[in-house]
């Protein structure tokens, strides 16, 4: 095994990184804290029936209100600005920030009053008195799909935004060579990362210049020109503001829509306009649910568990605007097989909208549910044979050698060793004790179940799927920046072109450039450039900036040392080639007192023109404009493309336990072995890994938006949507391993979407296992305390001890 | 989320809050702890013109034996109440199952008073009170009132107290002589969530271990927690076992009558009650047989 | 409705202002203090970002009003640094053991986890898990936070070298 670690200074330390210290001191800066003089705060109306159309809205009694500036409702919106756009073709679906005409989903956003303080607007927005006409919702999706009356946008036609069935391989023929198929359905339920910081943005308009200043807890690609076009300004006359600490976001702040409201309010009123979601506008209103999916899934294999064929139906429930979500059934297809060799697959993406608030790109845009049919697919087959699990797997694995590895789908995963990871998990969890333990709790009385979950998560971020799934987007361009400026004082600063929320942006920059020019990160600072002066980007989405950010800041750097080195050559009058850098000085190789320091080079760089090779621009700044690995493609025409560039492993193995006296599920040991390549940073990468797997942790057991057979949304407070605490989600011990990708600036993988790929599987997987012994399964996630005590009820179980 | 505008007075005696709620002509709500009513002033399900803030009326506050029950002054922080050595003497059940109510942080402020009149069908506090048979004091500022427990809880939030009325004190019986032991069992989805459903227990055993008293109820498997009368005369006369308790578990079916939400189902209610009515009173046998 | 003025100490300096009844504990620190460390994050009690502590003992300042607080003692995250502005010990700790990501939930978490020490200086494992099991986090999965706190507590009871490397 390669230790891509111990080969750098400070890359793979797990170093304290530069953005806690100011959190620990409570000195964030969250969107929230932003004080403007003349600040107005908006409250939103909300709509309470699912489905109605608008016939009046009476806003006198709220305008009269003391402290009241303004109410805005949806006509006015649509008027004055340009619909959002969505991520496949779907006419007919026009969206604003208000609902403008009807209400397409019980919550969503209809009036906004905008006040001197948040009190005085909800005291306002209650009096706005709106007439609805409710007409029939839809909420299931299975019937939306087959519906061609009952509609929830009349002018698209129908309620599917998607649908494509791709066919990569024999899949036929694969299915009728094989020896076994079995089927199987799983349903994943509807929820989404939630944040403990909603959603805000602040927009001030300055009328001298033109220029609309935006703060947001944002986390989206492009959102500078998307509020630009929306308010059919220029791009140059949005400037967002990418300093802001995000409170969280995990892909789903991406707040479009608050946006282009304080935008044009702020236009509108000649004063700064802010709104924070309270907790109820962001759970029902805030567009920012997660994948609601249905997955029919067929697999066809050997009587050794070699699995030859796949056949999945992934039918989503998108909820009541299409945005980018229909897009979460697109990136799947680049690791459709996940970590196995599976030859042929079938695959039929459906998108469908109903009722429901609208979805929106959760951690992993996908990752996470299918991996929790695949695997569900795996654990069934070796169930058939009677085979063990993990064996089963092993059987399936691409092998170390393999890589590069192209799928069917038409994606070639970078490198792997998926057998020493797993093996590195049964080492760690010292798999025949912890079966041993398994059937201790079993004979105690209790159930009592081992999961296991194999996952892949793709990193890199060639969004092909976007060109894939809609063909008038011609995208194939997925770019990352980096500048790095040493100044007069030999100081080094790097501008990073995003805002964070938590990944350690800083840090990471921080750390590529000063193992690059071999000086402490320490001593570098690392800024977040405005939308306007920074270099193109495309934001923390899909686990990218590891690879992207990583390697544009190398390349910048790298950029810096070559020209320090030139310059110490024209002055040493050596060859280059001939000298040596070294923590930011050179010298000859053959001769170290024939030396130019760091300091030295910087004041010819700044100063001493007659001293520069000619030709060469003044200053000691360098900017990379990287583009993600292998992208540039587009789309065969049945569906072929390579997607992200490189993919990281991890392998789960979860013992629960189940009180079969009241169907509480607990996990008293979970354990992941994860690989990643190279580690930037260690503490990071396994921050994130432990996050995603608590996130995992809540999908399977506690998450779910609920809504009644009306469009009713049951679940809007944190006293119904439960989130896990630290009681619920255990101590997960971690073993690494590091497969480097051949691809990346220092071997680097993604690691902002671990854990969470294959956590939900993993529970899921010891609940089966666990109820196995009763001959029951659940199919459905979250599995939840209240549907396991009915069961249990049913098969009128002893409560044990 | 904010609350609707309200007046606010913080009165030192009971006689001045009881004046601020007999005035009708503004819709006047008790503040102690706030824990449960400030959520909901936030969401706007209540919007009380007036808060008659009581955490400083010092002769609500404290715990202390009288007689032969254990009084608790309505505004007592549940935290106080947890740490409480009369309590963990005297009231065993309450000593359990005040670690399952709310959090660490929410018990720093939320009082037993408070608790009682917000009369969430899931608190363990009004389960306690039921299956005890405790009194809850309440005056109008003249005179005071004591209702008793099986008749203080009507329905899902709501109690047998008059708007105009302050809850002043709950009076836990105390159980003297016999082996005493206690069983508090609960279930939620997370650790300080609400209970899906919690069953509360005390026993009490003569020298040869047998059962000479019983209490017994559930809460959340009906409107308002329910007492298990006849799984009580049952247990009466015999020395509690695995096997007797099992055959008795059908009267809690007959007992219960739970609903279905978002969280659990009336079929898991009646499996979980089951459940954790036989774990509490196992519990407490054998907190009783230690005591022997 | 009738304004009122409350006097309360907040991280040890007196504050008198003039306060509408429903303005909350947690807006009355932020915005009238400017005391942005203490965060809102549901404002219906339940995930602890508002944690402070109020006469030493954690409380979530959303559930409670301004008005109430009047004569009481209030510490928040800023609070909880060293009188020379230096970090706290589980401060320093959260920071080397990484126990935060965006920092949303960090204050409040600081605020039980010293709330903790304070009542505990040497908690096992599960004890700590529980204390914090009112301070909800998304980002971390509480591994590390629990970390944090375990060096803190190693520390507090010398059981471990001084603090690790700074950046």
């Amino acid at each position: 095994m390669t230790d891509g670690q111990g080969a750098f200074r400070y890359i793979g330390r797990p170093r304290r990184t530069k953005e806690d210290g100011r959190f620990v001191a409570g000195r964030g800066r969250y969107v929230a804290d932003i004080r403007l003089p003349g600040m107005k705060h908006v409250a939103l109306v909300s709509s309470p029936h699912a489905s109605a159309r608008i016939l009046s809205i009476d806003t006198r009694a709220a305008l009269a209100t003391e402290g009241v500036s303004a109410v805005v409702a949806g006509e006015e919106l649509a008027k004055a600005t340009a619909s959002m756009q969505h991520g496949v073709d779907a006419p007919g679906i026009p969206w604003y920030p208000l609902a403008a005409g009807a209400v397409h989903y019980a919550g969503e956003w209809v009036a906004a009053v905008i006040a001197d303080s948040r009190y005085v607007a909800e005291d306002a927005a209650e009096k706005v008195v709106v007439a609805y006409e409710p007409l029939p919702a839809i909420v299931d999706p299975e019937e939306a799909f087959a519906s061609t009356v009952r509609l929830v946008h009349p002018d698209h036609g129908s309620n599917v935004l998607f649908h494509r069935k791709f066919v990569w391989g024999a899949v036929d023929e694969d299915f009728t060579a094989a020896a076994h198929s079995l089927d199987l359905r799983v349903r994943w339920g509807r929820s989404s990362t939630v944040p403990i910081e909603t959603f805000g943005a602040v927009a001030r308009w300055d009328p001298g210049e033109e220029i609309l200043d935006v703060w947001a807890s944002v986390q989206m690609p492009k959102y500078g020109d998307q509020i630009a076009e929306a308010l059919r300004l220029k791009g140059n006359q949005v400037r967002v503001h990418q300093d802001v600490d995000v409170g969280g976001s995990y892909g789903v702040k991406r707040g479009l829509k608050h946006a282009i409201l304080v935008g044009y309010l702020a236009r509108k009123l000649g004063k700064p306009v802010r709104l924070i979601e309270d907790r109820l506008e962001n759970m029902s209103g805030g567009d920012a649910h997660g994948p609601d999916r249905i997955f029919d899934v067929s697999v066809a294999f050997d009587a050794d568990g070699t699995v030859r064929s796949m056949k999945m139906r992934a039918l989503d429930d998108c909820g009541a605007y299409p945005g980018r979500a229909p897009l979460q059934l697109g990136k799947p297809v680049g690791s459709i097989v996940g970590p196995y060799r599976i030859a042929s697959v079938a695959y039929e993406a459906i998108s469908v909208c109903t009722n429901k608030t609208a979805q929106v790109a959760v951690r992993g845009f996908g990752q996470a549910p299918t991996t929790y049919a695949i695997e569900t697919a795996m654990d069934r087959v070796a169930d058939h044979l009677g085979l063990d699990r993990i064996e089963l797997r092993r059987r399936n694995f691409i092998r170390a050698d393999q890589f590069p590895y192209m799928i069917p789908s038409g994606t070639e995963y970078d490198s792997g060793d998926y057998h020493a990871v797993v093996q590195k998990l049964t080492d760690l969890a010292d798999y025949p004790v912890l079966l041993k333990k398994r059937d201790a709790i079993r004979q105690a009385g209790k159930l009592a179940g081992i999961g296991i979950a194999a996952a892949l998560e793709p990193g890199g971020g060639n969004a092909s799927f976007e060109p894939l799934f809609n063909p008038r987007n011609d995208t194939t361009l997925w770019p990352e920046s980096c500048t790095v400026k040493v100044d007069r004082t030999g100081a080094v600063t790097v501008l990073i072109v995003t805002s964070s929320a938590g990944q350690g942006h800083q840090t990471l920059a921080a750390t590529v450039v000063g193992e690059t020019l071999g000086i402490d990160p320490a001593a570098i600072r690392v800024v977040h450039s405005d939308s306007l002066s920074s270099l193109p980007g495309n934001s923390p989405v899909a686990s990218r900036m590891a690879i992207m950010l990583g390697g544009a800041a190398q390349k910048a750097a790298e950029m810096i040392r070559e020209r320090v080195v030139r310059i110490a050559a024209h002055n040493l009058g050596r060859d280059p080639a001939s000298l040596v850098y070294r923590d930011g000085a050179v010298a000859a190789s053959d001769d170290p007192s024939r030396r130019l320091s760091w300091d030295e080079i910087v004041r010819i760089c700044h100063r001493q023109y007659h001293l520069m090779p000619p030709g060469m621009e003044p200053g000691l700044q360098a900017s990379y404009t990287l583009q993600v690995p292998k992208g540039g493609t587009m789309p065969t025409g049945d569906g072929r493309v390579q997607m992200y560039p490189c993919f990281s492993f991890e392998a789960h193995m979860a013992l629960v336990e189940i009180d079969p006296g009241t169907g509480k599920v607990e996990i008293p040991e979970y354990y992941v072995a994860h690989d990643c390549g190279t580690m930037i940073n260690p503490l990071i990468v396994k921050g994130m890994l432990l996050g995603g797997i608590a996130h995992g942790i809540g999908a399977a057991l506690y998450e779910r938006f609920e809504y009644d057979e009306t469009g009713q949304h049951l679940s809007g407070t944190f006293m119904d949507y439960l989130l896990p605490s630290s009681l619920e989600i255990p101590m997960v011990k971690v073993a690494d391993h590091c497969t480097p990708s051949p691809l990346t600036s220092h071997g680097q993988k993604g690691a902002g979407e671990s854990g969470y790929p294959g956590s939900p599987a993993a529970v899921a997987s010891a609940v089966n296992d666990a109820l196995a012994p009763l001959g029951r399964r659940v199919d459905a996630l979250p599995i939840r305390l209240g549907h396991l005590g009915a069961l249990f009820g049913g098969l009128a179980l002893k409560s044990g001890t | 989320m904010k609350a609707a505008a309200f007046d606010y007075v913080r009165p030192t005696t009971l006689r001045e809050a009881c004046g601020y709620l007999a005035d009708r002509s503004v819709e006047a709500r008790v503040i102690a702890g706030g824990q449960s009513l400030v959520p909901m002033m936030a969401m706007r399900l209540v919007r009380p013109g007036l808060l008659v803030d009581i955490n400083d009326i010092g002769t609500l506050s404290g715990i202390a034996r009288d007689g032969d029950t254990v009084v608790i002054g309505a505004a007592t922080r549940q935290a106080e109440t947890a740490r409480s050595a009369v309590v963990a003497k005297e009231l065993p059940l309450l000593a359990l199952a005040l670690p399952f109510v709310g959090h660490d942080q929410t018990r720093n402020r939320g009082t037993v008073g408070g608790s009682l009149a917000h009369a969430d069908p899931s608190a363990e506090i009004g389960l306690v009170a039921a299956t005890l048979g405790a009194t809850i004091a309440a005056t109008d500022g003249e005179a005071e009132r004591r209702i008793g427990a099986a008749d203080f809880f009507l329905a899902p939030m709501m109690t047998a107290l008059e708007p105009h009325e302050c809850l002043t004190a709950v009076r836990f019986p105390v159980w003297d002589g016999a082996a005493v032991g206690a069983g508090f069992q609960e279930v939620s989805s997370r650790d300080s969530d609400f209970a899906i459903v919690a069953a509360a227990a005390q026993l009490a055993l003569d020298r040869d271990g047998v059962c000479r008293r019983a209490a017994l109820a559930v809460a959340n498997a009906a409107p308002t927690p329910v007492r298990l009368h006849r799984l009580e005369e049952a247990l009466l006369g015999q020395r509690p076992s695995e096997a007797g308790i099992d055959r008795l578990l059908p009267l809690v079916d007959d007992a219960i009558d739970p609903s279905s939400d978002l969280h659990a189902s009336a079929d898991a209610r009646r499996h979980i009650a089951r459940s954790l009515v036989r774990r509490a009173l196992l519990q407490a046998a054998d907190n009783a047989a230690k005591e022997r | 409705m009738a304004e009122k003025r409350i006097t309360v100490i907040v991280n040890g300096e007196r504050h008198s202002a003039v306060v509408e009844p429903r303005l909350t504990l947690v807006d009355f620190l932020r915005d009238a203090l400017d005391l942005t460390g203490t965060h809102v994050g549901c404002e219906h009690g339940v995930c602890g970002a508002c944690s402070v502590l109020y006469d030493d003992v954690p409380i979530r300042s959303c559930l409670m009003f301004a008005v109430q607080a009047d004569g009481h003692r209030i510490t928040t995250v800023e609070g909880l640094a060293e009188p020379d502005g230096g970090l706290s010990l589980i401060q320093d700790c959260f920071w080397e053991a990484h126990g935060l990501q965006c920092g949303y939930c960090t204050p409040g978490m600081l605020i039980a986890a010293h709330a903790l020490l304070q009542r505990n200086s040497d908690p096992s494992r599960q004890e700590i898990r529980k204390a914090i099991s009112g301070n909800l986090c998304r980002c971390t999965g509480y591994g590390q936070i629990v970390e944090a706190i375990e060096l803190a507590a190693d520390r507090l009871n010398q059981r471990t070298p001084a603090s690790g490397d700074h950046d």
